[in-house]
C-alpha cells in the first residue's frame, strides 16, 4: 500500500511523464531526459522531496538507448522515497544537472561522470573526483576491461 | 651541612675494582643488528580496515612494545619501519612512494594484510596488485585481516632478518 503522498504524485505524473509504478514501497517513474528537471522541481516544491539521495547509472550494453540514469529522492517530511529513471544514448549521454535544485548534486554528478561518463549539462565542475587526472575511460561501463589498470607510478621489475 | 657533629658520607670518585665484565667482543654487524632490531620505529601507512587489527596488535594485550616496535612516528623521516596497512589504490600509489622515499636509511617495509601483499580480492581498475610493485617489501603478512599472532610473528621474523643482515655504517652515500 503506497503512501498517500506517493499516490498523489503518481496521479500527477501519470498525466505528464512516462510510466509510473511502485516497487518495494517506493515510487518508480521512467521519464524522458527533457522532462527530468521539471518533474524534479515539481516533486521538490509540491511533494516535499527535499533530500537528493543519489544519482547513478546503469549500463545496458547492447540496448539502445544504452545508459539509464537513476535518481533517488527522499522526503524528510513524509518519510517516503521516489526513484526516477531516464535513458540516454551512447553517442550523447547528456542530462540536465540538478544543481539549481540541490547543491549536493555537485559531487554526486561528478562521481557518476567518473564512473559512467554521463555528462550533466550545467554542472560547472566535472573533474574526476574518485578517479585521477589522466584516467582514460569510465571503469564501471560494461565494456571497460575488468582488470585493466592505469598506474600512476611506474612498476618495479 | 652544619648539623652539629654529623658528617655526610661521600663515595669515592675512583672506581673500585670489581669482578663485573667491562669488555665485550662481538662483530660490528651483530651488535648494530641487535640494537636496530629492538628499536623499530614504525610509520603506520593505514588505508583500510586492517587498521582495526593494527590497533589491536599495538595495544594491550598483544602489545608490540614488547618487541620494541610500539612507538609510531607520524613523520616518515623519523621512522624506519613502514607498515602499509590496507589496500593501496592507484590514486594513492604516488603518496606511498613519496612516504617511502622520505624515510631515512636504514628502512624496512612490512606489507600488512592481503591487500598490501597482493591486492587481495580487489582485482580491478582501482587497486594496486601488491605494494611490491611500487616499493621493495621485507616482510609480508597475509590474512584478511591477519591475526595479531601473525603480525607478531611477522615482526619477529623481521627482527631475525635485521639481526642477520649487513649493517654498513659508512656507505658511499654518506
Amino acid at each position: 500500500m503506497a503512501h498517500t503522498v506517493l499516490e498523489a504524485l503518481e496521479a500527477r505524473l501519470a498525466a505528464t511523464a512516462g510510466t509510473v509504478s511502485f516497487a518495494h514501497g517506493l515510487l518508480v517513474a521512467e521519464l524522458e531526459p527533457a522532462a527530468l528537471p521539471k518533474v524534479v522541481a515539481l516533486m521538490k516544491a509540491e511533494f516535499g522531496f527535499d533530500l537528493f539521495l543519489d544519482v547513478t547509472a546503469v549500463d545496458w550494453l547492447g540496448q539502445t538507448p544504452r545508459f539509464e540514469v537513476v535518481y533517488h529522492f527522499y522526503s524528510t517530511q513524509h518519510h517516503v522515497r521516489a526513484r526516477l529513471k531516464t535513458r540516454v544514448r551512447e553517442e550523447d549521454p547528456t542530462v540536465d544537472s540538478l544543481i539549481p535544485l540541490y547543491g549536493s548534486a555537485h559531487y554526486m554528478e561528478r562521481e557518476c561522470h567518473d564512473m559512467y561518463g554521463i555528462v550533466f549539462r550545467g554542472n560547472p565542475d566535472l573533474r574526476p573526483i574518485l578517479l585521477y587526472e589522466g584516467f582514460v575511460g569510465h571503469p564501471l561501463r560494461k565494456d571497460y576491461p575488468k582488470t585493466q589498470e592505469q598506474p600512476l607510478v611506474p612498476y618495479r621489475d | 651541612m652544619s648539623t652539629a657533629g654529623k658528617t655526610i658520607p661521600i663515595a669515592s670518585a675512583r672506581p673500585q675494582p670489581s669482578s663485573a665484565f667491562e669488555y665485550l667482543t662481538t662483530k660490528k654487524d651483530e651488535l648494530i643488528g641487535w640494537a636496530r632490531k629492538f628499536s623499530l620505529f614504525p610509520y603506520p601507512f593505514v588505508t583500510a580496515c586492517c587498521a582495526m587489527e593494527f590497533m589491536a596488535v599495538s595495544s594491550s594485550p598483544y602489545d608490540t612494545d614488547r618487541f620494541g616496535a610500539a612507538l609510531p612516528r607520524f613523520s616518515p623521516r623519523q621512522a624506519d619501519l613502514l607498515m602499509v596497512v590496507g589496500t593501496v589504490t592507484h590514486k594513492q600509489a604516488p603518496v606511498l612512494l613519496k612516504v617511502y622515499e622520505q624515510m631515512c636509511e636504514p628502512k624496512w617495509v612490512m606489507a600488512f594484510g592481503v591487500c598490501a601483499t597482493s591486492g587481495g580480492f580487489y582485482n580491478n581498475y582501482a587497486a594496486v596488485q601488491g605494494i611490491d610493485k611500487i616499493i621493495p617489501v621485507d616482510i609480508y603478512i597475509p590474512g584478511c585481516p591477519p591475526r595479531p599472532e601473525m603480525v607478531i610473528d611477522g615482526i619477529m621474523r623481521l627482527q631475525d632478518k635485521i639481526a642477520h643482515s649487513r649493517h654498513p655504517i659508512v656507505t658511499g652515500n654518506f
